[in-house]
């Protein structure tokens, strides 16, 4: 098996009698413990290979991670729940040589055959005769969605995981004292960076599935003196929701927020909440195809510059340039952002081929993001070029949306709406539910989020192009 | 309509089941109700019976009986048999 003793992610040794994961049922792990158990799962694959881990908060999840990556096998981060239709062709796509997954999830896959136990979690040997090439640099492949059933996947590299791992740690000054709740999913590009990040200083993860709305998660989360979580934007609305502000949580001092764009009234609530109650409320920006992170918000500005997500991450460079590619120099005006550093991955995989592939951005990666930039130098995300949503913090391609409907149900069919509340157009009310319904069922996402509306027709220009810009007087509000 | 009528259909309309389901339902027991469905659950509950709940009420509302004992509580006062 390869070594990567130089370039390892996490020196776990260091902090050997640190606690370095806990869960909710009392189970710890302290960072010796977490070395020789996540040595082992990687010596039970025993060699640089393909393996799909389905990842919960929990800590056999968090064992075979750091193990893979640290010994050079390549996980593919996959949601637990992922649907089984979706996992299979994505089994046959990416052909892995093993499968990392929860104990009671292993007897659905009777055909493979159990080689390893440890912590809840299993390793099935695939049999699979097919083996892709690895490239050399390849650490990691995580989903950018995940619930379309794309086989995309973005490859993250090791120099990628280590130079956004310490830029991050700088930036929110993350030392062993920290010890950052579960509250989003791992195979997340957000929650991955919350545990690479805090894993590398010697802190300690408290792993927990239960959602904001259980009273299990206040109970862990109190109890177990949490100090730090990170939210999507729909995290904060519940969070507004529970009248988070008058819980009593000294040990609380840092929330983070990423994963789209709070409503600046939002933002402005938690950040005053935040500085009356001495804690520090980070509005961050990333992508997965930077790994996770770009800009982050000071907190000291949280409250000034409400609306922007504020500057570049140390070691990165941020520029935004017009239509014609040049680069805008002044304030206020917008253009696409592009950025450098690092940590920008060095490109998709979508099929086993892809695997071998090497670097395809050189550093660079042009967001697709609108942004501006303020007279002090600080950035706001204005919109988006391409046409995705992000629901709870899914990212949800609408064009992928309307291939779907069409080849599902052969009409005319557009897919639009802002972040959390997407609108399906149809011209013909029979169709309305079963689209819906379908569309529901392939995201995977709270029906809450879809609307569907009946129209005369969709409306086109000459070329045949849907023009979604007048759909937008349907949505509510 | 009665108030478990009302309550009912709350359920039903927001996770799109039908009445049948509704005996035993848990949080996470459908993929309708996880946190999203929770708190679309608990605005319209407050706005049918006019009333705010308390932050431990609404975490601790994890089955569709659970609810119903909560709501009967005297701080909120909806009577299930009116």
């Amino acid at each position: 098996m390869r070594s990567f003793s130089t370039t390892r992610i996490w020196d776990l040794e260091e902090y050997a009698d640190n606690p370095a994961l806990l869960d909710e049922n009392g189970d710890s792990v302290t960072y010796r413990e977490l070395k020789e158990l996540s040595d082992s799962a990687a010596e039970a694959v025993g060699e640089r290979c393909l393996v799909f881990s389905l990842c919960k908060n929990a800590i056999g999840s968090v064992v075979g991670y750091v193990g893979f990556i640290n010994n050079g096998v390549v996980p593919a981060l996959l949601s637990a729940h992922l649907d089984d239709d979706l996992l299979r062709n994505l089994l046959k796509v990416y052909s892995p040589s093993y499968i990392w997954l929860p104990e009671e999830q292993a007897e659905k896959y009777k055909d493979f055959s159990v080689t390893f136990r440890s912590c809840g979690y299993v390793l099935l040997k695939t049999g699979y005769e097919k083996k892709y090439p690895l490239h050399s640099d390849l650490a990691l492949l995580l989903t950018t969605s995940g619930s379309t059933g794309s086989p995309k996947f973005v490859r993250q590299t090791y120099g990628n995981i280590k130079a956004n791992t310490e830029s991050i740690i700088q930036y929110l000054k993350l030392d062993r004292s920290e010890r950052p709740i579960t509250t989003l999913p791992m195979n997340y590009t957000y929650g991955l960076s919350i545990i690479n990040t805090h894993l590398a200083v010697g802190a300690e993860l408290l792993l927990t599935d239960k959602t904001l709305m259980q009273k299990e998660f206040w109970s862990f989360l109190k109890e177990e003196k949490a100090t730090s979580f990170g939210g999507v934007p729909y995290t904060y609305e519940m969070l507004d929701k529970l009248r988070f502000w008058r819980m009593d949580l000294p040990y609380l001092g840092t929330m983070t927020q990423a994963g789209g764009k709070l409503t600046p009234e939002l933002h402005e609530k938690f950040a005053k909440f935040a500085e009356d109650t001495g804690k520090k409320f980070i509005v961050m920006y990333g992508q997965c195809e930077a790994t996770a992170r770009m800009g982050y918000l000071p907190p000291e500005y949280a409250v000034e510059k409400k609306g922007s997500m504020g500057i570049v991450i140390p070691g990165g460079k941020f520029s935004l340039v017009d239509v014609d590619g040049n680069e805008i120099t002044e304030p206020d005006i917008t253009g696409e952002l592009v950025y450098e550093g690092a940590n920008v991955t060095p490109g998709y995989a979508e099929c086993g081929d892809d695997l071998a592939k090497g670097d395809e951005r050189n550093g660079r990666l042009v967001t697709g993001d609108m942004a501006r930039f303020d007279k002090d130098g600080f950035f706001y995300i204005v919109g988006r070029k391409k046409r995705f949503l992000k629901i709870y913090g899914s990212r949800v391609n609408l064009d992928e949306i309307d291939r779907l409907i069409k080849t599902e149900f052969n009409i005319e069919a557009a897919s639009a709406g802002v972040d959390d509340h997407m609108y399906i157009f149809v011209t013909d009310q029979k169709n309305a539910e079963p689209v819906r319904d379908f569309v529901i069922g392939k995201t995977k996402l709270n029906p809450v989020a879809f609307k569907v509306v009946v129209i005369d027709e969709i409306p086109k220009n000459d070329s045949g192009k849907t023009l979604y810009k007048e759909l937008t007087k349907y949505y509510d509000n | 309509m009665s108030n478990l009528e009302k309550y009912d259909q709350i359920f039903t309309e927001t996770f799109e089941i039908g009445k049948a389901d509704l005996e035993g339902l848990k949080y996470q027991g459908i993929p309708a109700w996880d946190s999203v469905g929770h708190m679309t659950l608990i605005a319209s509950l407050e706005n049918a019976f006019d009333i705010m709940f308390d932050t431990m009420d609404v975490i601790d509302f994890s089955s569709y009986e659970k609810g119903k004992e909560i709501l009967s509580k005297g701080e909120y006062g909806v009577d299930f048999n009116a």
